[in-house]
């Protein structure tokens, strides 16, 4: 393997986590509820995935249960924010720190041990060609698995009849509440399934990433999702090409690194930072154009049905 | 055994009545009004037939069958469907998405059935609009034919129309009548809202009115004894007059110059195009057009809240194109907005503090580095006398007003500065009978003192009762500027709404 295929490999395996996230988050949020809660939602599938994987031995019944404990957390904000119509931010955030706070408690014991993990699998015939087989081709089941769902999320958002009533109900809830929709439920739905894929993303970390679990070892992945939503446009496709150029520059930093060059390594670690911050700037000042044909009209605003002045 | 009906229908909010005891039925195949002033419970007592509020108490039957709709889709699987005055539409998604909102499809959507059903429907009702359209692409007449297919194609067979002419062209509004007849003559029942009652009387067959929550009788529109006067009366209780009185004045020189003045939108397309316009002292100028034509960008781009790209804004001869909202009430120009609870009014805070938000910082409200809460007292007291206002007190939050005190309020602050020229925005929007009167007045002996008024509405009536000249805005432009409003055929204002200009008009 040559070296710009090994760091193109590389890119995609570091952007996964993020991607899966990022697909959650764009699930939430098309159904109009703003989740900031990823970093803690990540973390609880980092650590459940790899405890769980630990004692049973297999990795896919690790990835269930951290997207089962993903879908609990969701719960917790669909029930704050949806049923109780709390503050989306407030309840996000809160559930950052919660997610942080619960999954090092919970994982003290666990540092330093170290699992199989998810191993590679090179897809016959595909594989073989060049770069691409490389690149693409030969990774592991959850890599490919995000492929379908980029593809699958992009479908169902725009071909299918309940991907009609989400966008609809992110979009405007009266009108979909007007036309009969369960809005209630529906966001129920999405804010609970898109937390489990975010889960997925962290599981990813600790199962197959690293194969170990560390405390904060997302090191702030789930608030580049956050930002990577709104860099994709809420468009799954374009959510996987953010992810592989934020896990490129990843990869990039890394084998940087490697052949010690004399940039220090803290400018390094902060540049997929550093690189958010800027896209978010180059998105703020072309607003209007892309932005509106994406965004969910009624992203992060309660739901009331018997509202009067 | 009528189509639907209704009988003693209670409905609360949070303690205050909106319907109580209401009584209402429609028959097969006519068309219904249903009358009465703002907050008299209209828009209530048809969320409730439409399931989207639920009864207190009372009982809905339709064809006879008793039926409990816990959401519009109870009441849609019944036949029954509402088109609201904000359509209820997806802006974001196309016309034929919004189609099927809601309804039992395949799991993958049959696109081209659906595009085949629509283009059946607008064939047979002749409501034209382009399904492949995205909804926020459409004019307002083509959203609310959209609106209207969205319920023919759930087989509506009662179809409520929540004041649909508010947002209409008089052409458009036409033409929807004519939909509505097409309707009826294929075994529709109308159900129409509105507090116009000149198209009660020529457009529908029965009317309800209802008065404070309760229905204060339902008559034959086509039968003699029935006119506008009787209508009214059930509407206010009471006998009103509807003419307003405007006397002569002597119209001084220039006061607000605005020439040529171009902005933008918040999409950054072009807003305004090169809008000019003098009003003199005294004078109260109008401005016409249906809703979004770049209304609220002109009074913001002149009031100093929207860069105005090219141009110029004059008051008194002093340029103040550009100039801060501050710089502009310290010329004595003050600004009504239309959207009085969020841009009007801070509705947290009371009516004392809200009585001095446009000079608190000049004495003698303002004392050095603080405000003379004593002296902001007497300000809202005197407002309030002056004004009509009526509230608990001063402490009062001024969220819990109603739209017309708020009005009322909102017009005496700024009138209390006695301005040179005073710009308002759609300023009888959603109030009754009584207070839209007062309002009116008020504003009728502002010019008298002097003050020049830019008056912007939607409301033809009320344009044609205060303006000494009209313009009408079409799209960012004037389609031109009518020196006496009052001896144009408001056809042809209508025709200048809908983007015809001025010289093809006359």
């Amino acid at each position: 393997m040559d070296t710009v295929s090994m760091i193109l490999a590389a890119a995609v395996r570091s952007g996964t986590p993020i991607l899966y996230a990022t697909l959650g988050e764009i699930l939430t949020e098309k159904v109009g509820i703003l989740n900031l809660g990823l970093e803690g939602i990540m973390l609880m599938g980092a650590f459940s995935g790899f405890v769980v994987s630990l004692t049973s031995g297999n990795p896919w019944i690790g990835f269930a249960a951290a997207f089962i404990v993903g879908c609990l957390m969701g719960l917790i904000h669909a029930f704050l924010c949806i049923s109780l119509n709390g503050n989306q931010v407030v309840c996000g955030l809160a559930l950052t720190m919660f997610g942080t706070g619960l999954s090092s408690l919970l994982g003290r014991n666990y540092f330093g041990v170290a699992i199989q993990g998810l191993q590679n699998w090179n897809i016959p015939i595909l594989s073989d060609i060049p770069i691409i087989g490389q690149v693409i081709f030969s990774q592991d089941a959850l890599v490919y698995l995000s492929y379908i769902l980029v593809a699958v999320m992009f479908f169902f958002l725009n071909s299918t009849r309940p991907g009609l009533n989400l966008r609809a109900v992110g979009d405007n809830p009266h009108a979909a509440d007007a036309m009969g929709l369960p809005v209630v439920r529906i966001k129920y739905l999405y804010t609970v399934v898109g937390a489990g894929i975010v889960a997925v993303g962290g599981a990813y970390m600790s199962i197959v990433y690293n194969k170990f679990w560390a405390e904060t070892m997302t090191a702030g992945r789930g608030w580049i999702a956050v930002a990577m939503v709104i860099f994709a446009i809420w468009n799954p496709i374009q959510a996987a090409l953010g992810a592989y150029l934020f896990g490129g520059i990843e990869a990039l930093q890394l084998r940087l690194q490697a052949t010690g060059t004399s940039v220090p390594m803290a400018i390094l670690l902060a540049m997929p930072y550093v690189i958010t911050l800027f896209v978010l700037v180059v998105i703020s000042i072309r607003k209007g154009n892309g932005i509106k044909a994406g965004a969910p009209a009624s992203l992060g605003v309660p739901f009331y049905r018997e509202e009067r002045d | 055994m009528p189509l639907v009906e209704m009988k003693r229908i209670t409905k609360r909010f949070s303690g205050v009545v909106a319907n109580s005891n209401v009584d209402f039925s429609v028959e097969y195949g006519e068309v219904h009004a249903l009358l009465g002033e703002n907050g008299a419970g209209k828009s209530t007592l048809m969320n409730i037939l439409y399931g989207l509020y639920h009864p207190d108490s009372g009982e809905i039957y339709i064809d006879g069958v008793k039926r409990v709709f816990r959401s519009p889709s109870d009441a849609i699987l019944s036949g029954v469907g509402m088109v609201h005055q904000h359509f209820m539409l997806v802006e974001t998604q196309t016309v034929w998405e919004n189609m099927i909102l809601g309804m039992k499809m395949p799991f993958v959507l049959p696109k081209k059935q659906i595009i085949k059903k629509i283009a059946e429907l607008s064939e047979k009702y002749n409501l034209k609009v382009n399904p492949l359209s995205n909804v926020w692409q459409l004019s307002i007449g083509e959203q609310q034919r959209a609106a209207v297919l969205q319920m023919l194609y759930r087989n509506a067979k009662v179809l409520i129309l929540d004041e649909p002419t508010a947002v209409l062209t008089p052409q458009e509004s036409k033409e929807l009548f004519v939909t509505i007849r097409n309707m009826t003559a294929l075994g529709h029942s109308v159900i129409f809202i509105s507090h116009k009652m000149n198209e009660v009387m020529n457009e529908t067959d029965r009317v309800t009115v209802l008065r404070k929550g309760e229905t204060a009788g339902t008559v034959n529109t086509k039968s003699p004894d029935t006119s506008q006067e009787l209508l009214s009366e059930m509407m206010m209780g009471r006998k009103v007059s509807f003419d307003i009185n405007k006397p002569k004045r002597d119209l001084g020189k220039v006061v607000f110059d605005v020439n040529s003045i171009c902005a933008s939108n918040d999409r950054g397309g072009a807003a305004l195009k090169n809008i000019s316009f003098r009003i003199r002292k005294s004078e109260i100028f109008g401005v016409a057009g249906v809703a979004g034509n770049g209304q609220l960008e002109l009074c913001e781009a002149i009031y100093g809240l929207r860069v105005a790209v090219s141009g110029y804004v004059k008051i008194n001869e002093k340029d103040l194109t550009n100039a801060s909202a501050r710089a502009l009430m310290d010329c004595g120009v003050h600004y009504i907005p239309a959207d009085r609870r969020s841009t009007g009014m801070v509705t947290a805070l009371d009516v004392k503090s809200n009585s001095i938000l446009t000079d608190y910082w000049i004495p003698p409200i303002s004392s050095g580095n603080s405000i003379n809460w004593k002296e902001a007292g007497n300000q809202a007291k005197s407002i309030i006398e002056q004004f009509n206002v009526s509230t608990p007190s001063v402490n009062t939050a001024v969220k819990n007003l109603s739209g017309g005190n708020l009005q009322k309020l909102m017009l005496g602050r700024e009138l209390s500065n006695s301005p040179e020229v005073l710009i308002v925005m759609h300023p009888t929007w959603g109030l009754d009978v009584s207070a839209t009167r007062y309002i009116r007045e008020r504003i009728i002996s502002a010019s008298e003192t002097g003050t020049a008024v830019l008056l912007i509405s939607e409301d033809i009536e009320e344009l044609l009762a205060l303006s000494d000249r009209l313009a009408i805005i079409f799209k960012g432009e004037f389609m031109g500027i009518i020196a006496d409003p009052k001896s144009m055929p408001i056809e042809k204002i209508g025709l200048m709404m809908a983007g015809t200009h001025i010289s093809e008009v006359l």
